[in-house]
């Protein structure tokens, strides 16, 4: 006990003030030791009423809920919450795949906190000086823990979203040989300020790794541009000028020309057509290529 | 000159190939702009490929000096092409709003001998350039 009396402190040093208060928190989570399967069983029935984590079976709701209740008790008891800390984060990466939404998770550790706050004010209900102190030591571990589980939760939806950020970059601008000198980029999805910059590297050493000298951009895909990345466009279209190659650019949708032209980007120096089908027949034209049918006819 | 060149002019018929090796400073850029037009007529060049493939920047003083020299040499009768812009070096250029003004460009050394025999027509024969009326 004499590791629990030192660390105890450090988690509520507020609320203390005197003697016999390192007492409460080893009383307090005895109590809740002992009335561990009932107060687990209440807790269950409150996430259910409020209609949370309905995301998982009955069976795996009471294995996580007990596995919780024992991590909570454990941070009251220990004050660290390095062990919470994991497991919250081990329990995300479970539950984040299955659609369990933040306020889910940050509503059923309340939920614990306030069934067991309730059972202390049960059990104190006779001293309230002494029920005040208690919950001074309570409260703020309590808080804390609240604090720990949804930190971890949202740390670890912002980690998946990075990762799925970093896939989709790497699959999102391929450089596609056609003919000889000539490539093909298209564009799928939100062009931002990250992915034009990629686009202008991939474009750039695209080039010169495959001697083009016509390069169809086809944007087809995106569905808007804002004015930075608009001229982020056009500065790549000069800057393959620079190395020698044509830039075309087609499949300009409706809504992304009017932006072009209300906010004013230079055009007149880009080159574009209506849609990758022309893109390709003008890009073939400026190599010198003439597409022609087996029977001699040529293919407009 | 001495120690290693920044940079040689080449003559390939009736073209000059100028290469430069490494980042001139200003003053190396004018002599360079100088020697460059002199050999324009002194060769009766008929294009001028400037290959800055090595070159890792390009500052404004250098783009504005291989555009004069597209102007000059335009005035003396022959066509310039730039090749070798690396990729950072074109988006670089672009981004601080440098450009080789009429200058054209193209990939490499082939491709801007390629240009000049569409624009000037097919190299001279060495034979070509003897004879003549007496």
């Amino acid at each position: 006990m004499s590791s629990t009396q030192g660390t105890a402190p450090t988690t509520a040093t507020a609320g203390f003030d005197g003697p016999g208060e390192d007492q409460l928190l080893p009383q307090l989570v005895a109590h809740l030791r002992e009335h561990r399967a009932r107060l687990r069983h209440e807790w269950s029935d409150r996430i259910q009423q409020a209609g949370l984590l309905h995301a998982m079976t009955p069976q795996e709701m009471a294995a996580e809920t007990t596995s919780v209740y024992d991590n909570y008790v454990e941070v009251l008891e220990t004050g660290s919450v390095e062990a919470l800390q994991r497991y919250a984060r081990d329990l995300s990466e479970r539950i984040i795949p299955r659609g369990v939404e933040t306020h889910e998770v940050v509503g059923i550790v309340l939920l614990l906190r306030d069934v067991l706050a309730r059972s202390l004010f049960e059990k104190y209900q006779r001293d309230f000086g002494l029920l005040n102190r208690v919950l001074d030591a309570y409260e703020p571990a309590a808080n804390r823990i609240a604090n720990t589980v949804a930190v971890s939760f949202v740390e670890e939806r912002e980690r998946v979203i990075r990762q799925q950020q970093d896939a989709l970059r790497e699959l999102s601008t391929p450089v596609l040989p056609v003919r000889e000198r000539l490539l093909i980029l298209p564009i799928i999805g939100v062009l931002d300020r990250e992915r034009a910059r990629q686009l202008t590297e991939q474009l750039l050493t695209g080039i010169r790794t495959h001697r083009a000298r016509v390069v169809v951009v086809d944007i087809t895909g995106v569905p808007e541009v804002d004015e930075s990345v608009a001229n982020h466009l056009v500065q790549t279209v000069d800057a393959s000028r620079l190395m020698g190659a044509s830039v075309i650019i087609t499949g300009l949708s409706p809504k992304i020309a009017q932006t072009l032209v209300t906010i004013g980007v230079d055009l007149s120096k880009m080159d574009t057509i209506g849609d990758l089908q022309g893109g390709l027949e003008e890009a073939e034209r400026l190599l010198g290529y003439r597409t022609a049918r087996d029977d001699g006819t040529a293919v407009p | 000159m001495t120690g290693p060149r920044l940079v040689s002019i080449l003559r390939q018929g009736s073209y000059l190939i100028a290469s430069i090796h490494t980042a001139l400073d200003d003053t190396e850029m004018t002599a360079f702009q100088h020697d460059l037009v002199e050999r324009i007529g002194r060769d009766r060049a008929r294009g001028v490929v400037i290959d800055v493939a090595a070159l890792d920047v390009l500052d404004s003083f250098a783009s504005w000096t291989l555009r004069t020299i597209g102007e000059v040499a335009r005035l003396r009768g022959a066509v310039t092409v730039v090749v070798g812009i690396q990729p950072e070096v074109a988006f670089a250029m672009v981004a601080l709003g440098m450009d080789t003004g009429s200058v054209r460009t193209a990939l490499d050394l082939e491709e801007g001998l390629a240009f000049l025999d569409r624009v000037v027509g097919p190299r001279r024969p060495a034979t070509a350039t003897r004879g003549g009326p007496a």
